[in-house]
């Protein structure tokens, strides 16, 4: 009967609530000790961050330092304690600012439509046709490498694609009765955009924000990999890699050991947006596989 | 054994996102025999679509079959394997949708997808499916049977699509065809061919069917055994004279109540002629870019009284109501809201102008923010037309509320806890909160079940008592408009045919037009599609599809009264009848049918 209203039940506990996946506790339990290593690196780490504690390069786990030492004898695992704040951190502002100029000017044009849409879309397209990493390596190369070029640049090649999903979204939801009902109010476009279309695309526009992240970080260690990042002798995960791939010919797991740290790091970012999506849509993989 | 499907104790369970499973289908057991029609009739949540979809041992996503038996040609289905239960589907039993529209691929050609179930289940070559399908195609009736299957689907009319689709379900020699609503989506005068081929098809082929549908008007054309459900239970089973003559149970007896509202047909009543009109549409022309919908239609509403708004889908309804609240701009013409001219697009409108007309959309789900607390939703109109705020609002809010016959407790609660009839009812709430002089209403119950339909009209009705307000009704449901209006406007095809009294349109002198509309409505009387299907009205009807933008009458391609010569090349005159009634017809008004 339709006038009968179903009531969601009570929730048992915040995490019932949560409908965790044991793929999401593992990823979250991965981010979360992340997080903390981050917040409470310096305390933890047994070295400096640019110490030189063994006269020995690419010393193996175990001897010098917990994990070794890297090419100039300082201590890997000391590094990588330090790193986890410089790619978070650095990952974290990227994706803000890719969200703020994304989101602005995405919804702008989903609203605005006419020549304003037609002109910025067609400035986007023409950024999204070059290859992300070779804009960057332009622009740092023109610029210089400061952690400000690095950042805006970062965050403006991947607000490319944060403002072709949010343009979508904002045309989806725009058209939709209850915006054309505030329109025929006689609303006016921030109202509009601010209380109907923004909140009706939160959730899409989390799970964006995640992928956001993990292609930061790695866009990050990209770019450091290729020496145009992070400089020396601050630690940052794809530097640390960079710095000592040519340990690997020696036997040295010094590369190794960053280079696991940012796969742990981006995948389970993926795991968790993956069930931040599947929540979002009321199935999980496994649900669906179930059937 | 000649039932071909029989369904002992099913139970079906589904669960919202994230929530347990709750019972959908609580028990039921049915049965359907060679070449037997079984309707199952119930509103809309009463597990109808859940049951037929369950005869061929499917479940929604969300949802999985929890129990009972379903014996299919003798074999209880729900023991096979997957695999073998993919099997039987398009084989041995095929389901027609609601929508055809959305049943089609709009990229591959129609014959290819008609034929695509018995090719894959290897029934023969695509040659010989090809000309079973051609011969399927002259048994549904449909035009050039030799060449429509190399047409894509946006080539066809929506009425030959429904068609088309009942083709594919029969291409592989079904032994049972479920129906589910396959006729809710399309107009009346639509309805009425593809209800007669599908009846000819069901007889012709001795498939057993189910058709699934709330309308019991239309159950009565073609179901020899009605099933009444209601929350998932059984209510009441019985063959078709029965149920609709003699129904036991009172549920059955309400539902039959609502089907059908009486006209009430008072007669005009005369608005003060001082009083102008609170929406003045004079000669409007609008569209969509290139395309003109709209073309010189002029439409007044006075004070406090109702205006029908009529026609098929695509005559432009919609489009009228989003001109005149200035969503679509007008082209030409003027628009004048209580007197002044307003404004033709809604950014350059005063509030008080926008507040004097509101618009109430058909879809009352997507027309909420899903994300707004009911309070907040009705609560702004409140502050941006009175300027109300804190305890002064909230109260207002609990007013409007209790104005609809919902209780204030409402305000905390999100849309998405309410039903369709009570999301409706806060749909009006919120028109209602600019204290408007009109409401566009727009299909506004074209989407409900008819008992809470019924009660949605019953609650404009004494909204206009109590505050005066006016109404534009803009509906495809002769017997709604008929039961609630003061005025009718007939459009066709973005012009108007017919307009005055509602009393004076639905009695002769008639345009053929609305002639046309008032035959289609299915009457709740076995025999009556035979008959009406028959006639030359709706023979010439379904011949020919809308056209817009035509050089004379737009009707002149479906009517039967045509003027070869005339009709089809000079735009037909308005003439003016006793009774304040005009038609735009070539017709001399005592051949008026």
């Amino acid at each position: 009967m339709s006038d009968a209203t179903e009531i969601a039940t009570p929730r048992a506990s915040v995490f019932a609530g949560l409908r965790l996946t044991w793929t999401a506790v593992l990823a979250g339990s991965v981010l979360l000790f992340w997080l903390i290593l981050a917040l409470f690196g310096p305390w933890i780490a047994p070295h400096g961050e640019a110490e030189i504690i063994s006269g020995t390069t690419f010393a193996p786990i175990g001897e010098g330092g917990l994990l070794g030492t890297d090419k100039l004898g300082r201590d890997v695992f000391s590094r990588l304690i330090y790193g986890v704040r410089t790619t978070l951190l650095l990952a974290l502002i990227t994706t803000v600012i890719s969200f703020a100029f994304g989101v602005t000017l995405g919804f702008a044009a989903a609203i605005l439509k006419g020549w304003f849409d037609i002109v910025v879309s067609r400035i986007v397209e023409a950024f999204m046709a070059f290859p992300s990493t070779l804009l960057a390596l332009v622009v740092i190369g023109a610029f210089g490498t400061s952690i400000t070029v690095l950042v805006l640049t970062v965050g403006l090649v991947l607000s490319t694609s944060v403002f072709r999903v949010s343009r979508a979204l904002g045309y989806d939801i725009g058209v939709m009765d209850f915006v054309e009902a505030a329109r025929a109010r006689g609303e006016g476009t921030w109202w509009i955009l601010t209380r109907e279309i923004l909140p009706n695309s939160m959730a899409p526009l989390i799970a964006e924000f995640g992928l956001r992240f993990t292609f930061s970080i790695l866009f990050l260690s990209g770019l450091s990999f290729l020496g145009l990042g992070v400089q020396e002798p601050a630690a940052d995960w794809g530097l640390m890699v960079q710095e000592n791939v040519g340990g690997l010919f020696l036997g040295s797991s010094a590369a190794l050991i960053p280079a696991a740290c940012i796969a742990s790091l981006t995948v389970s970012m993926n795991l968790l947006v993956d069930w931040f999506q599947q929540r979002q849509q009321g199935e999980t993989v496994l649900e669906k596989i179930d059937q | 054994m000649s039932d071909i499907l029989t369904i002992k104790n099913l139970r079906v369970e589904g669960r919202p996102p994230g929530g347990a499973y709750v019972p959908i289908v609580k028990g039921v057991s049915l049965n359907v025999a060679k070449g037997e029609v079984l309707a199952l009739i119930g509103e809309s949540g009463s597990g109808k679509s859940t049951i037929s979809l369950a005869s061929m041992g499917f479940a929604r996503p969300g949802c999985r079959i929890a129990g009972g038996e379903i014996w299919l040609n003798g074999r209880d289905i729900m023991k096979l394997s997957p695999q073998d239960r993919h099997a039987l589907r398009g084989d041995e039993v095929s389901y027609v949708a609601q929508s055809a529209a959305a049943s089609f691929n709009p990229a591959l050609r129609i014959g290819k997808q008609v034929i695509e179930a018995p090719l894959w289940h290897g029934a023969g070559d695509a040659a010989t499916l090809t000309a079973t399908a051609v011969d399927l195609y002259r048994k549904l009736d449909l035009p050039n049977p030799d060449s429509v299957g190399e047409k894509f689907p946006h080539q066809v009319s929506g009425g030959q699509l429904q068609r088309l689709m009942a083709a594919m379900a029969m291409s592989c020699g079904p032994d049972l065809l479920i129906l589910d609503e396959p006729t809710t989506a399309l107009d009346v005068t639509t309805q009425i061919e593809v209800l007669k081929a599908f009846k000819d098809i069901i007889r012709d082929q001795g498939t057993a069917a189910i058709y699934v549908t709330h309308d019991l008007a239309v159950v009565a054309q073609v179901a020899d055994r009605i099933l009444v459900l209601k929350n998932g239970e059984m209510v009441e089973e019985g063959p078709t004279a029965q149920i609709l003559h003699d129904p036991q149970h009172e549920y059955t007896r309400m539902l039959m109540d609502a089907v059908r509202p009486a006209p009430h047909l008072v007669d005009h009543v005369d608005a003060s002629a001082a009083q102008a009109p609170v929406i003045s549409a004079r000669n409007i022309t609008a569209g969509y870019g290139a395309l003109t919908i709209l073309s010189d239609v002029s439409v007044d509403v006075p004070a406090a009284s109702v205006v029908g708004v009529i026609g098929e889908s695509g005559c432009g309804k919609s489009t009228l109501a989003r001109v005149v609240a200035g969503l679509t701009p007008l082209r030409e013409g003027e628009i004048r809201l209580d007197g002044k001219v307003a404004a033709p697009s809604v950014k350059d409108r005063p509030r008080d102008s926008l507040k004097d007309c509101q618009i109430v959309f058909q879809m009352a789900d997507t027309a909420l923010n899903p994300r707004q607390r009911i309070g907040d939703i009705l609560g702004r109109p409140l502050e941006f037309y009175q300027g109300l705020k804190g305890r002064a609002r909230v109260e207002k809010v609990g007013d409007l509320l209790e104005l609809v016959d919902l209780p204030r407790s409402f305000a905390t609660r999100f849309p998405g806890e309410l039903s369709g009839g009570q999301k409706q009812r806060i749909n009006l709430a919120r028109a209602l909160a600019a204290d408007p002089k009109v409401i566009l209403c727009d299909e506004v119950t074209s989407a409900l079940d008819t008992v809470v339909a019924a009660g949605v009209i019953e609650l404009l009705k004494s909204l206009k008592d109590k505050l005066g307000v006016a109404y534009m009704f803009i509906s495809h449901d002769l017997s709604t408009v008929a039961s609630f209006a003061d005025e009718v406007v007939v459009l066709y095809a973005g012009q108007v045919v017919e307009k005055g009294p509602s009393k004076v349109v639905f009695s002769p002198p008639f345009h053929p037009y609305t002639k046309l509309l008032l035959s289609s409505v299915p009457e709740m009387r076995q025999g009556w599609l035979e008959g009406v299907a028959d006639t030359g009205e709706a023979k010439a009807a379904s011949a020919g599809s809308v056209v817009i933008g035509a050089k004379g009458c737009p009707f002149a391609n479906r009517c039967t009264h045509a003027i070869v010569g005339t009709c089809d090349v000079t735009p037909p005159p308005v003439r003016t009848l006793p009774g304040e009634l005009e038609i735009a017809c070539h017709l001399p008004i005592e051949e008026m049918p």
